[in-house]
C-alpha cells in the first residue's frame, strides 16, 4: 500500500562461526535491530566496544510507528554523528493545538530555549530513521549486523550467555559476555528469561492512518477531543516527511479492528476530517491497543533489557523510542567500564536504578495522559469535559488539558552515582541532570558544548584544573577560556559558573558532581562514586 | 495550612441558597457538570496541594462511609 517508501531488503550472510561450527565468545550481542538495538550498537561502537546485532527479519520497521523524536535523543544521535541529518530531514515543530469540538481549547509552544544545537522535536518516519541507522552500522567496523538470525534460546552460565540462533542455514550457538535485549514490547528474550512485565492495559483502540496529501495545515501537532468529524472520540494529526501525514483516530473499546481497518471505513473518516475537496491517498492503516508496563529488573544476570523490551508506554507524549534511546545512552559507557574491568558490576545495577526511575516517570506521564484522553467512567468523562469547557475561557484550566506531555529527559536526581552539592548553585544543572547545550567557540570557529562532551568523563572547568584518574578511567579537563571560549556568555549562565567552578560530567553527558573550586581529592572521590567504585 | 474542618463561610444559609440557585433550571447532567466545574475552579483558587489532597480524601472517605452506613 505504501507509495512514498520502498522497503529495503538486507542480505542474509552466513557467519564464519556458523560455517566453521566453532563456538565464539563475543563481548556484546544485541538482539533486535530496531531503533534501539541499532542505536545501542552505534553507541557501543562509538565507545570502542565491538558488538554483534541479531535480527530475525531483513528489513526496517514496517508501517507507521514511532513519529516524534525529541531533543535529547537527537543530541544522543548527534554524538553518534547522525543528529544534524535527522534534524534536517525530519519535520521540525514546536506548537501544539488542542481542540474541543470545533473550538481551540488550548495551545502550547515547546518554546525551546534558543541557542541549542538540536531542535525541540522532529517528526520522522521510523523506517527512514532505521534505514539511516542500518547504514551507519554497516559503515562501522565494530558493528556486525546479522539479518535473518532468530534467537531461539538463551542459557546463562556464570560468565556468559549462550544463544541458540536459527538462520536459513540452520541452528548454531554463540556465546556473549553480555546480551542486550532490544527486541521490543513483545520481547521473546524477556519471555525466555521469564522476567515479569507488568502494568496496565488500556481498554481502548486507536486507528493509525498515514495519508499522502499536500495540505494547508501548519506544521503543528493538532489534537481534537470530540470533534464534529469523529464524535465522542479523539483525533491526533502530525505531519511527517515526504508529505505523509499521520492521523490517529481513537476508536473505543467496542470497535472491531478488522472492520475499522478496511479502506471503505477509513476513507470516509478522513474525508469527514479534511473536507470533501481534500485530495489524499491512503498510505498505511493499522489498529493498535496500548499498555503501560515495565520489566521487574532491567538486568537478569548476563541479559540486559532496553527500550520497549524493558518498558512500554502509550504513544501520547512520544515516550517510547525517545526513552529507549536514552536507555542506550545510559547503558553503553557503564557496560564498557564493566567489560574493561574499570568498574564493578555494581555500576551496571545503576542502569536499572536510573532507567527504571525514568521508565516509571514516563509511565506516570503516559498513564495520566491516557486517563485524560480515555476516561474510564462517566464521572471521569464529566470532569474531563469540565476541564475542556472551562479551558476555552479560563486560563487556569488550560494546563490541566492533557493530550500527552511531550517527552523530556528524566533527571537522575536521586542516583547513587551523584555526588550531592556541598556549595550553593542556581539553575537547572543539578547532579544527575543531562547537560544543557550552549554555543561556544573552538579553534576560532563556532561550535557547541555538547559536541565536546561524551567521549569519556570530562571536567568542565571555569578555571585551572587537572585531569583525575580512577583505575583505568581518566576525567580530562575541558577548560573554558583555554580549550573552548564561552563566546556568548550562555555557557556560564546555563551552568551558573563563577571563576573556578568545575563540573564532573559523565560519558552520557550528565552532571555527576560540581564544585566552586577544583580539588583533586574531591574530584577523585566523585569520579570513583560515578563508577560505583567503593 | 491544613484543611479547615471548621465553619468558615459567613452567612452560610444564603451561600447554600446561592449554590442551589446556581443549579436552577439545569438538567441533571448540566447540574453535575456545573458542580464538576465548581470543584475545579475552587481547587485552582485554593492551589495548596496538601489541602487539595486532604479535601479529596475527605470527600471520598465521607462518601464511602455514608454508603456503608
Amino acid at each position: 500500500m505504501q507509495k512514498t517508501y520502498t522497503y529495503p531488503e538486507f542480505a542474509y550472510v552466513q557467519s564464519a562461526e556458523q560455517k566453521s561450527g566453532e563456538i565464539k565468545r563475543h563481548p556484546v550481542v544485541i538482539i533486535g535491530a530496531g531503533p534501539i538495538g541499532l542505536t545501542q550498537a552505534l553507541d557501543l561502537a562509538y565507545r570502542g566496544v565491538p558488538c554483534v546485532v541479531l535480527d530475525d527479519n531483513n528489513t526496517v520497521s514496517i508501517g507507521s510507528r514511532a513519529v516524534c523524536y525529541a531533543k535529547r535523543p537527537l543530541e544522543i544521535w548527534d554524538r553518534l554523528g547522525l543528529g544534524e541529518e535527522f534534524a534536517a530531514q525530519g519535520v521540525q515543530w514546536q506548537v501544539g493545538k488542542v481542540f474541543f469540538h470545533d473550538e481551540l481549547a488550548y495551545s502550547f509552544d515547546l518554546l525551546p530555549e534558543s541557542q541549542h544545537k538540536m531542535p525541540a522535536m522532529i517528526n520522522y518516519q521510523q523506517y527512514h530513521l532505521e534505514e539511516r541507522l542500518v547504514k551507519a552500522c554497516d559503515a562501522s567496523p565494530l558493528v556486525d549486523l546479522r539479518w535473518k538470525h532468530k534467537v531461539l534460546a538463551v542459557e546463562q552460565t556464570d560468565d556468559c550467555a549462550v544463544l541458540t540462533v536459527e538462520t536459513p542455514d540452520g541452528l548454531f550457538k554463540l556465546e556473549a559476555s553480555w546480551v542486550i535485549a532490544a527486541d521490543g514490547a513483545n520481547s521473546d528474550t524477556r519471555r525466555m528469561i521469564g522476567a515479569d512485565f507488568t502494568g496496565q492495559f488500556f481498554q481502548d483502540r486507536f486507528l493509525i492512518a498515514d495519508v499522502v496529501m499536500k495540505a494547508e495545515f501548519p506544521t503543528e501537532r493538532w489534537f481534537w477531543f470530540d470533534p464534529p468529524f469523529h464524535r465522542n472520540q479523539s483525533v491526533l494529526l502530525h505531519k511527517q516527511s515526504d508529505n505523509v501525514w499521520r492521523i490517529d483516530f481513537q476508536l473505543g473499546w467496542n470497535s472491531d479492528p478488522t472492520e475499522e481497518k478496511k479502506p471503505e471505513n477509513v476513507i470516509p473518516r478522513i474525508q469527514a476530517m479534511l473536507g470533501p475537496k481534500a485530495e489524499f491517498e491512503l498510505e498505511w492503516v493499522s489498529v493498535y491497543q496500548f499498555a503501560c508496563r515495565r520489566i521487574d529488573q532491567f538486568r537478569h544476570g548476563r541479559v540486559i533489557f532496553t527500550g520497549d523490551a524493558a518498558h512500554q508506554v502509550s504513544p501520547f507524549g512520544a515516550r517510547g523510542a525517545n526513552t529507549g534511546v536514552q536507555d542506550c545512552d545510559n547503558l553503553s559507557w557503564k557496560l564498557k567500564a564493566v567489560l574493561y574491568g574499570d568498574a564493578p558490576l555494581a555500576l551496571l545495577d545503576t542502569y536499572h536504578e536510573e532507567r527504571a526511575f525514568a521508565a516509571d516517570d514516563n509511565i506516570g506521564h503516559s498513564t495520566r495522559a491516557t486517563d485524560f484522553i480515555t476516561p474510564k467512567s462517566r464521572a471521569s468523562l464529566r470532569l474531563r469535559n469540565a476541564v475542556l469547557e472551562l479551558a476555552r475561557t479560563e486560563p487556569f484550566a488550560r494546563p490541566l488539558v492533557n493530550s500527552g506531555r511531550l517527552s523530556t529527559p528524566t533527571p537522575y536526581i536521586h542516583s547513587s552515582l551523584n555526588t550531592p552539592d556541598s556549595e550553593a548553585f542556581q539553575g537547572k544543572m543539578l547532579p544527575g541532570t543531562n547537560c544543557a547545550d550552549a554555543p561556544i567557540q573552538k579553534g576560532g570557529k563556532s561550535a557547541w558544548l555538547l559536541n565536546q562532551l561524551g567521549r569519556g568523563f570530562v571536567l568542565l572547568s571555569f578555571g585551572p584544573a587537572s585531569s583525575v584518574q580512577v583505575g583505568g578511567v581518566q576525567a580530562e579537563v575541558l577548560e573554558v577560556g583555554r580549550d573552548i571560549i564561552d563566546s556568548e556568555g550562555l555557557l556560564a549562565e546555563r551552568y551558573d559558573a563563577q571563576p573556578g567552578t568545575v563540573y564532573l560530567i559523565r560519558p552520557d553527558q550528565h552532571v555527576a558532581a560540581r564544585w566552586r573550586q577544583f580539588n583533586a581529592d574531591a574530584v577523585r572521590a566523585a569520579l570513583a562514586r560515578a563508577l560505583a567504585v567503593q | 495550612m491544613p484543611l479547615n474542618h471548621q465553619p468558615n463561610i459567613p452567612n452560610q444559609d444564603t451561600f447554600y441558597a446561592e449554590l442551589i440557585r446556581g443549579q436552577q433550571d439545569l438538567s441533571d447532567e448540566q447540574a453535575d457538570m456545573m458542580i464538576a466545574k465548581l470543584a475545579l475552579i475552587l481547587a485552582n483558587h485554593v492551589g495548596d496541594r496538601e489541602v487539595l489532597t486532604e479535601a479529596i480524601e475527605l470527600a471520598r472517605a465521607n462518601t464511602l462511609a455514608a454508603a456503608a452506613a
